[in-house]
């Protein structure tokens, strides 16, 4: 029988079509595979098998009717800790939250259900989404399967990890400075960060309400289209989500032709600071493009360069108020301070907010309430928002010239744990490429580029489109995906060690 | 004279009034009537089991996000028209960020620097005069859940061991109302300050926007006040009271709150910037713990929410919704009516100008309607401690029992019997008159036998009436409408004993 | 418009901290504050353009008027409204003794 998690999520929907494997037997092996290599991997935070098999019962049961069929009908996906799941622990990855079980189901979530998808469980991630290599998650890091000892990007790696090691077909996660984005290009997967208000964010605990967006995970150019058609979509219960209909993501992906296409390369997105094997692999990708037909011009973004400091402005004001809520009161972790006989509820929010945070988070809450305190926020919060009028602009008059932009998702290959744990803004620079694509709303995707020749590590290449034009990043990423296919003779993963060898023996040395 | 906490005595108001000028600015919460909450679908149902109307948006539970009712926007936008404000053409709304555990998101979706309705006016009537007050602006936002202090000994939040929080208040829709500084009231301002909530209560009843229960706690006023030497003299330092719950309070807050101040000011004092609490039973306001520093709320634009842009043709459309002005309809009733000035004056003060209306919509006179509504049961609603509009009898059955005195079935007293009996709940006048038996008896034989029987068992009285008094007929009238337990005509009982003794 | 000041003293980042209802310790704070300053300093390039002529983003989306109509609909059952709660009497969220003034 072949190995059902080697299968991407279109030739397992095919399978299951054809009746050649049912979802519960998918499902169990995807389950089997999580307990086989997660205890090295550690993508998960909470396997739900019960719920999964359960789910997967009821898509065979649906299949039998006859009806028309939902694309992914049976199709296991893992979820991000951060979207909130109704009966299943949801931490995002912070002791605050740990053993809340939501009462209601994201949007997100519903429409995963309702295409009869079962939920493997939920994946790890940096604590409230904030960081870029999942070390700042409350319950230990996600490891990178291509090397144990190196971080998945962040801060959705567990939900890029749990791909990268066939743990799920298809994983979503989520993306406010490149959170979908990086973990995909240091990982060797795809992933996808849609127009901002492309998918509804209710049930996903904000970070950066301005700036979050939810987004498939997956292997392929085509498994993430088929789960962004999924996932997308209007909702009023998200006041932000955009009621416009979307065109099908899997019909843009197997469009094959970009012959005419008009290529921007960005300049200040590449070049110095950038890693040379990261740098090579970009060139030579976009080489390909030329080659099956596009234009390719260098384009300038003026502003770009102010993009991290804007975001790191926007973002934590945003998130100290939306993380306000965290006290202790109704729900969540409640912690009253020591030697203090009848504590006060402020003392109590005091210290459960100190126990129940870790240090990244507190950074950025503080550097919040200070960019909005009165006297500042002029200069700091409002300064940022004019600037991020100016990024939008730069994206608006670049593509003006040409149809698609691209750049190298991040600047370096995965890093080793623990090397940049310690200088906050050598951290903060991994998201340097994917930030303003936030900060202006639109889309982008990641897709390998290729191993960097100096550590034979993945790295990514990020396509940019206009607003709305989230099919664009399909039937370009599709086109390039197969060209960079054909040269390496199949997908990239291919070429990563075997999980569970490795797993086996970094056990042993734990 | 009662002592403040710095010892000296609270200085007469007349006194405090020669010496300053008082300023005041009101803020008004209202609460909205919609069916459901302001970013939410959950009831807003008054008096529900706690808890039992909350999600995860109004919870604020992670991952929620709010979407905005618009019948609140309607309602915030017809309010500002209704006080000739200016409706913003584009706002947001802003989060006001403070941890207080009746907030459950611990910010406040509110509006800041950008409010749906600004710079109007107000005119109210103050004992005949008119008295503009300015409005600074109207604004949406939601409302806090409810606590309970548990513990302490006087239910309030000082001393309490802990709270109990429900949070079905929280996310109703609230218009807060601030007025510019109410400036030149002078001695009036406690008159003012009353005289502009039950103003505003009346155009938002008009409006139908509120219930403007301020017992209920669906129309709450702050109080905000400060004492100048002289009037061109720049402000002074303003105190801010709370929980000011009725009319009454009003005017008894801002009255305490300038003998206060004064008090403190010729003593070489001065006046803290603070919160302060009333106490209707004490008539005082006390110190809230007052705060080193302004608390700072870190004002941003909400971020989950989209601009609000109420474009000329749906602010007419809503222009056209409003009802006419109180004053102006007040106007109209008076001449329709032929009431005199003074006359309307008390039908206002009577709160019955709407009962008065539609007893004679209901048939009666504006006189005969205005004579039952302003004496007898205004008699009785004072006697049992109610309103008048919450007594148990309609403006139709008032028009009823009119009808039947003007038919003769009843006269006068009788009347009053049948108005005790709907009060009592025993029925429609109809039914009160034939279960009591109060109809005037109109059978001129049982009349006339009652009067002759009246005759002979007071000779010396028919004696007198014979020789020409015709004024001592009252005791013989008194006694046989005696006899008939009132159910008789008095005039055609008159006629009777004289066309007898003649 | 002076240069904001990128030094973020101790007393500062305590002061943001109780702002922020965060009871950071005495070493957090000492650990914070240079952390925070690098960062801050960093940021600060955003004054380095002219925006004079340049409208903040006033909303991500470019939208107006997203509305619901006014209509009540199920809540939470009173079981999973109160489910996450610390602690709960009377079907109400038992809360600590509140210092603060009520609003």
């Amino acid at each position: 029988m072949t190995d059902l998690t080697r299968l991407s999520a279109a030739a397992l929907a095919q399978a299951l079509r054809t009746g050649d494997v049912t979802s519960v037997e998918a499902t169990r092996a995807h389950l089997d595979r999580i307990a086989e290599v997660d205890p090295a991997v550690h993508a998960f935070l909470h396997v739900d098998a019960e719920g999964a098999l359960a789910s997967a019962a009821a898509a065979d049961a649906r299949r039998a009717e006859g009806v028309p069929e939902p694309a992914l009908l049976g199709v296991p996906v893992a979820v991000k800790d951060i979207v909130a799941t109704k009966g299943v622990p949801t931490t995002c990855g912070s002791r605050i939250l740990e053993g809340w079980i939501p009462p209601y189901d994201a949007t997100l979530v519903k429409r995963l259900r309702e295409a009869g998808m079962p939920i493997l469980g939920k994946t790890n991630m940096d604590e409230f989404a904030m960081g870029s290599s999942t070390e700042h998650s409350a319950f230990g890091p996600t490891r990178n399967p291509w090397d144990l000892d190196r971080i998945p990007g962040g801060s959705g790696g567990g939900s890029s990890a749990a791909v990268t090691a066939y743990e799920a077909p298809l994983a979503v996660g989520t993306d406010t400075g490149g959170s979908i984005r990086q973990p995909g290009a240091v990982t060797g997967t795809v992933g996808v960060k849609p127009t901002y208000g492309g998918v509804s964010r209710y049930g996903i605990v904000a970070l950066a309400s301005s700036l979050d967006q939810a987004g498939p995970v997956a292997r392929s150019v085509l498994d993430a289209a088929l789960l962004h058609d999924v996932i997308a979509g209007h909702d009023p219960m998200d006041s932000t989500s955009i009621d416009k209909p979307w065109p099908s993501m899997a019909e843009a992906a197997r469009r094959s032709d970009i012959t005419g296409l008009r290529i921007g390369v960005v300049r200040e997105l590449g070049g110095e600071g950038y890693q040379t094997g990261v740098q090579a692999r970009f060139d030579d990708a976009v080489a390909l493009l030329v080659k099956s037909g596009a234009e390719v011009v260098e384009v300038s973004c003026p502003h770009f360069e102010l993009a991290l400091a804007a975001y790191y402005l926007i973002l934590p004001s945003e998130a100290s108020s939306n993380l306000a809520r965290f006290d202790a009161m109704r729900f969540g972790l409640r912690v009253s301070p020591e030697n203090v006989a009848a504590p006060s509820a402020e003392q109590v929010m005091e210290a459960t907010r100190a126990a129940g945070f870790g240090d990244e988070v507190k950074r950025r809450i503080i550097l919040g309430t200070y960019a909005l305190s009165s006297g500042y926020y002029e200069a700091y919060y409002g300064q940022a928002q004019k600037v991020r009028t100016l990024v939008t602009q730069n994206f608006q008059a670049a593509f003006d010239q040409v149809d698609v932009l691209v750049s190298p998702t991040a600047p370096t290959t995965a890093f080793r744990i623990g090397e940049k744990l310690d200088d906050p803004l050598a951290m903060y620079l991994n998201d340097i490429a994917t930030i303003p694509a936030n900060l202006a709303g639109v889309p982008g995707m990641s897709l390998p580029s290729g191993l960097a020749d100096e550590d034979g590590l993945p790295t990514g290449i990020q396509i940019l489109a206009p607003a709305l034009e989230d099919a664009r990043l399909y039937t370009v990423g599709a086109v390039l995906e197969a060209s960079l296919e054909e040269q390496w003779g199949g997908p990239l993963l291919d070429q990563a060690p075997a999980l569970a060898a490795a797993a086996a023996s970094s056990m042993d040395g734990r | 004279m009662t002592t403040t906490a710095s010892g000296a005595d609270l200085m007469a108001f007349d006194e405090a009034l020669e010496r300053f000028d008082p300023v005041m600015g009101l803020e008004v919460h209202v609460e909205l009537n919609t069916v459901s909450k302001m970013f939410c679908a959950c009831a807003t149902t008054f008096g529900a089991e706690p808890n039992t109307q909350v999600c995860p948006v109004c919870l604020g539970l992670p991952g929620a996000l709010p979407v905005l009712n618009a019948k609140a926007v309607e309602s915030a936008i017809r309010i500002g028209l209704a006080l000739n404000c200016e409706i913003a053409r584009w706002c947001r709304f802003a989060r006001k960020n403070y941890f207080y555990p009746d907030m459950p998101k611990n910010f406040q979706t509110s509006q800041y620097d950008e409010p749906i309705a600004y710079h109007g006016y107000t005119d109210l009537d103050v004992g005949g005069e008119t008295f503009r007050v300015e409005i600074e602006r109207a604004h949406m936002e939601e409302d806090t859940g409810k606590s309970l202090h548990m513990g302490g000994s006087t239910g309030r939040i000082h001393g309490a061991d802990y709270s109990l929080v429900d949070y079905n208040r929280a996310g109703i829709p609230l218009i807060e109302v601030v007025t510019k500084p109410i400036e030149g009231a002078g001695g009036k301002a406690p008159a003012v300050a009353r005289a502009y909530v039950a103003h505003l209560r009346d155009v938002l009843q008009g409006l139908g926007v509120s219930d403007v229960r301020m017992e209920q706690g669906s129309l709450r006023c702050d109080v905000n006040l400060s004492l100048r030497p002289f009037p061109s003299a720049p402000l002074g330092t303003r105190s801010e009271t709370k929980n000011v719950n009725s009319l009454r309070s009003v005017e008894r807050a801002v009255r305490y709150e300038i003998s206060r101040q004064a008090s403190l000011l010729v003593a070489g004092g001065s006046v803290v910037q603070e919160t302060r609490h009333w106490h209707e039973d004490t008539g005082v306001t006390t110190s809230g713990r007052s705060k080193e520093q302004a608390e700072d709320y870190r004002y941003f634009p909400e971020p989950d929410l989209v601009p609000i842009a109420a474009d000329h043709a749906w602010i007419e459309e809503l222009r056209s919704t409003l009802p006419e002005q109180p004053s102006r309809r007040r106007a109209r009733l008076q001449a329709e009516w032929g009431f005199a000035e003074l006359e309307m004056r008390d039908v206002v003060g009577a709160g019955a100008v709407d009962l008065i209306e539609h007893t004679v919509i209901a048939g009666a006179s504006p006189a005969a309607a205005k004579k039952w509504w302003l004496s007898e049961l205004a008699r009785r609603a004072n006697d049992s401690g109610v309103a008048l509009h919450d007594l148990a009898i309609t403006p139709e059955q008032v028009a009823e029992v009119q009808a039947l005195v003007e038919s003769g079935r009843v006269n006068d007293k009788l009347a009053r019997q049948v108005l005790d009996g709907v009060l009592a709940g025993e029925g429609s006048p109809d039914q009160v008159v034939a279960s009591r038996r109060l109809e005037v008896v109109s059978d001129d034989g049982a009349l006339s036998a009652a009067v002759d029987r009246a005759i002979e068992a007071n000779p010396d009285v028919a004696a007198k009436i014979r020789g020409g008094k015709a004024a001592a007929a009252g005791a013989l009238i008194g006694a046989v409408m005696k006899e008939m337990r009132g159910q008789a005509d008095a005039g055609r009982v008159r006629e009777l004993i004289v066309s007898k003794l003649s | 418009m002076s240069d904001p000041a990128s030094s973020l003293t101790r007393e500062d980042v305590a002061y943001l901290a109780h702002l922020a209802r965060i009871d950071l310790s005495d070493a957090e704070l000492d650990h914070l504050a240079p952390q925070l300053a690098v960062i801050l300093e960093s940021v600060a390039t955003i004054s380095s353009v002219d925006t004079a002529e340049v409208a903040p983003t006033s909303s991500a989306v470019p939208v107006e008027n997203v509305f619901r109509a006014d209509e009540a609909r199920p809540s939470l059952s009173v079981e999973d409204a109160l489910a996450g709660a610390p602690e709960v009497e009377q079907q109400r969220f038992k809360v600590p003794r509140i210092l603060g003034e009520e609003a």
